[in-house]
């Protein structure tokens, strides 16, 4: 087959991963440009109020195909376009879809990162011939050898440009997975990326940065829902229900709960002289509990389905710093195994994290991601 | 790298005879057919001329030869042309999308269509369009060739129907046109589309049969060219490449190219055969064994007989492969020099599996397990050695790669 030095670069017709096929190709490698098609975007178009054209700049659209196919001419290197659809819906989107409908706040990107932008790419990767993968994520991979009792481990670390830190959505990735990728812009900041673009002559230098979640035209999650389930022939499930104070006083109803995420202020449809903030969704009695900002803190959470990357296992407590959203500032917690024994015998791992400090909003759905300083130790699903 | 073209059902390179044929009306003879002068008489003269060998390949008369700009614009007339509010149309779930977009389309003017699925061998059985039958039926569309399959359609059978019901009858002959005797009396069709370049002619020129009489509203209105079937100045460098590749067809028809092209085609299905998870997609009769398969296919002497249904054009073969994805051996066959096909390619340029293989009813793995092989006339010795080399490294590798991990999330 292909020399193994080939390097397949996934190539979304944005202006990172286009940098990073042109860094690559300009070091003399071997590199074939992959596009995943992950979503007809017209597939919904115009259904209960989601726009007919999406815009360009998103994932799998026709317009970012032909960027990524122009990137290719340009540089000269091979290029295709991988089906990845039908998986990408099954582990992503109705995931997704399911999260919302359980009354949690999914996070799409990290599924989507794991199972189709690292899995999938990798095998299809291999099966053309190319060892290795490489992305425009903002993120460092380096091998430690004196990790884990000399055997080494793959370390997971921050970028140089902390704005565009992607490490938060990239806690899954497993040993293997990261000894075959190359982040060729973890020590680049944007505004260098964009030089790079300009300077290789890549038209699209200048393209905006996407920040939607890719399948949902404008953005609209509660229409994208409607629509899904209506086209797989499922009604949006009725769970209507309670608004509940803190101290169990019913102040009011609401029209279902996949319409609540854990800190959301407005669209409560109650008035009070403080601002009220959702505390929690209870997806088997349709409660939605709220109260004032201060009861939004908390000092704890738990976290199941995780992924150890900077140790083989969490064996007592331990000292990290915890980001529970994407644009949240780490917090320092103490990280502890719950219940290891029960843990090794069912194979479900958790853990409990006590913060210092109380966090605000602690979202089921959401990940929870440990550091080390600037290494990702791990992370997991917030319960 | 060594590069081998085994995508000729895709498309196909002009022969060089055809670039000769073409070259003066490109600056020297430019002129406008509908022209008085000199300029246009030689243009006219080229387009007559054209249209009488078109007349020939048909076997027709040449005031039923319409040229057009190929086979979606041929299968968009007969469906637009013919069928008004109220009509039925027959057709078959194995048609190319211009075939099948049109009706889906004309289901918004109140056609209904009836979409015949294949049998499992990819045949379309006539018994199946005449069950269709309406009253009301005014159209049934059918191919010569199927693009995926190369299997051949009983079309004879077929405009027997049409002529016993009274409904139109239209061949999509795009992939039969070149490939096998070609008489649109013998197939009782009143529409015939065919397309230049999968014979190795110009794209975007194409010509249509239309029977004399046949009620068919143009596409295109404005000048009066082509008796008001088609209007739009002549694409005369085309129509005379699209001539000269169908003499060139006709006569390769008779001097035993079709043959050698079968016995090449049938020598690389054995050697792929050879590898274990393998089988034919589209044959008139089921066989999954390879020993056996080198003995059972059809003879080229059956393939030319005039007596006999042909089950496949001579070019093409589909190959499922088990355990691997065939978009992944699309590209890496690509990477290692040879174009071959999987599947029809989405908007984006991905893979989607083959609606013609789910019609005939196999399983979605297996329909995205499967490559189409399509054999240019040009095929040599060489070229199969070269696939046949290629093909099993390319297939063990993919196959004794194990997946990836998928790590923990979800």
């Amino acid at each position: 087959m292909t020399e193994p030095t080939t390097i397949a670069v996934a190539m979304s017709g944005g202006v990172d991963s286009s940098a990073v096929a042109a860094m690559l190709a300009r070091e003399g490698a071997q590199v074939v440009g992959l596009t995943l098609q992950l979503w007809d975007q017209t597939r919904m178009a115009g259904k209960h109020g989601i726009p007919e054209a999406p815009k360009a700049g998103r994932c799998c659209s026709l317009d970012d195909v032909y960027d990524a196919r122009r990137v290719a001419e340009h540089l000269g290197i091979p290029y295709y376009v991988v089906n990845q659809q039908e998986r990408f819906e099954r582990d992503v989107v109705r995931p997704f879809v399911d999260e919302y409908l359980h009354g949690r706040t999914p996070i799409p990107c990290s599924l989507c990162n794991n199972h189709l932008k690292f899995d999938a790419l990798l095998q299809t990767a291999r099966s053309i011939g190319a060892g290795r993968i490489a992305t425009g994520h903002y993120a460092i991979n380096e091998f430690d050898p004196t990790r884990d009792n000399g055997r080494g481990r793959w370390i997971l670390k921050r970028p140089a440009d902390r704005a565009k830190d992607q490490t938060y959505f990239l806690f899954g990735l497993t040993q293997e997975q990261l000894a075959r990728t190359l982040f060729p812009l973890g020590r680049l900041t944007k505004p260098e990326v964009r030089t790079v673009a300009r300077e290789r002559g890549l038209a699209l230098a200048e393209k905006p940065d996407s920040q939607e979640i890719c399948f949902i035209p404008g953005g609209d999650y509660k229409q994208f829902l409607t629509a899904y389930l209506e086209e797989q022939g499922q009604q949006v499930p009725e769970t209507a229900g309670e608004l509940v104070a803190s101290n169990g006083e019913v102040i009011g109803r609401h029209e279902g709960i996949s319409s609540f995420t854990v800190g959301q202020r407005k669209g409560l449809g109650v008035s009070s002289p403080t601002p009220l903030y959702v505390l929690s969704i209870h997806p088997d009695s349709h409660r939605v509990t709220v109260g004032g900002d201060a009861e939004l803190a908390t000092c704890t959470l738990h976290a199941r389905r995780l992924n150890w990357i900077s140790i083989p296992a969490l064996t007592g407590p331990m000292r990290v710093q915890i980001k529970i959203r994407h644009r949240h500032e780490p917090a320092w917690a103490t990280l502890e195994p719950v219940n290891p024994a029960a843990a090794t015998a069912s194979g479900e791992e958790e853990v409990q994290a006590t913060f210092d400090e109380p966090q605000r909003a602690v979202t089921p759905g959401q990940s929870a991601v440990f550091y080390d300083g600037d290494e990702v130790v791990g992370g997991g699903w917030i319960i | 790298m060594r590069r081998v073209y085994m995508d000729a059902n895709a498309t196909t390179p002009l022969l060089p005879e055809v670039v000769e044929a073409m070259r003066p009306y490109w600056t020297e003879h430019f002129g406008n057919a509908s022209s008085i002068h000199q300029h246009g008489q030689q243009a006219r003269t080229a387009v007559d001329r054209g249209r009488e060998t078109m007349a020939r390949f048909f076997n027709c008369h040449d005031a039923e030869v319409v040229f057009n700009s190929g086979g979606t614009e041929g299968d968009n007339t007969a469906i637009f042309g013919l069928l008004h509010p109220g009509d039925h149309f027959i057709t078959t779930s194995i048609e190319h999308s211009a075939i099948l977009e049109a009706a889906k389309r004309m289901a918004r003017f109140g056609v209904e269509t009836t979409f015949v699925a294949p049998q499992s061998s990819g045949l379309i059985d006539p018994n199946d369009i005449l069950r269709a039958i309406r009253p009301e039926t005014r159209l049934i569309s059918v191919m010569l060739a199927n693009n995926e399959t190369g299997v051949l359609q009983p079309v004879e059978e077929i405009g027997k129907i049409a002529a016993a019901t009274g409904a139109f009858f239209h061949i999509d002959a795009v992939q039969g046109a070149g490939k096998i005797e070609f008489d649109v009396r013998r197939f009782g069709c009143h529409l015939c589309s065919i397309s230049a370049h999968k014979m190795h002619g110009p794209k975007g020129i194409g010509a249509m049969f239309v029977r004399k009489g046949t009620p068919v509203d143009p596409l295109l209105v404005g000048g009066s060219h082509e008796r008001r079937q088609r209007a739009g100045t002549e694409n005369v460098p085309s129509i005379v490449g699209l001539a000269k590749a169908a003499e060139l067809a006709m006569h390769s028809l008779d001097d035993g190219t079709i043959y050698r092209l079968a016995q090449m085609r049938d020598r690389l299905e054995a050697g792929i055969l050879e590898l274990a998870g393998t089988g034919v997609n589209g044959v008139a009769y089921p066989f999954d064994c390879h020993p056996e398969r080198a003995k059972r296919v059809e003879g080229p002497a059956s393939s030319l007989s005039d007596d006999k249904p042909v089950p496949r054009a001579a070019n093409t073969t589909n190959i499922w492969f088990d355990n691997l994805e065939g978009e992944a051996l699309v590209i890496a066959l690509d990477m290692k020099g040879v174009s071959v096909s999987g599947g029809s390619a989405c908007h984006s340029g991905a893979t989607e599996p083959s609606h013609v293989l789910m019609a005939m009813g196999l399983d979605k793995n297996r329909a995205r397990a499967s490559l189409r092989f399509s054999l240019l006339k040009t095929v040599t010795d060489d070229d199969i050695d070269h696939v046949l080399q290629v093909v099993p490294t390319a297939v063990e590798h993919l196959r004794a790669l194990s997946p990836v991990a998928a790590g923990t999330l979800g």
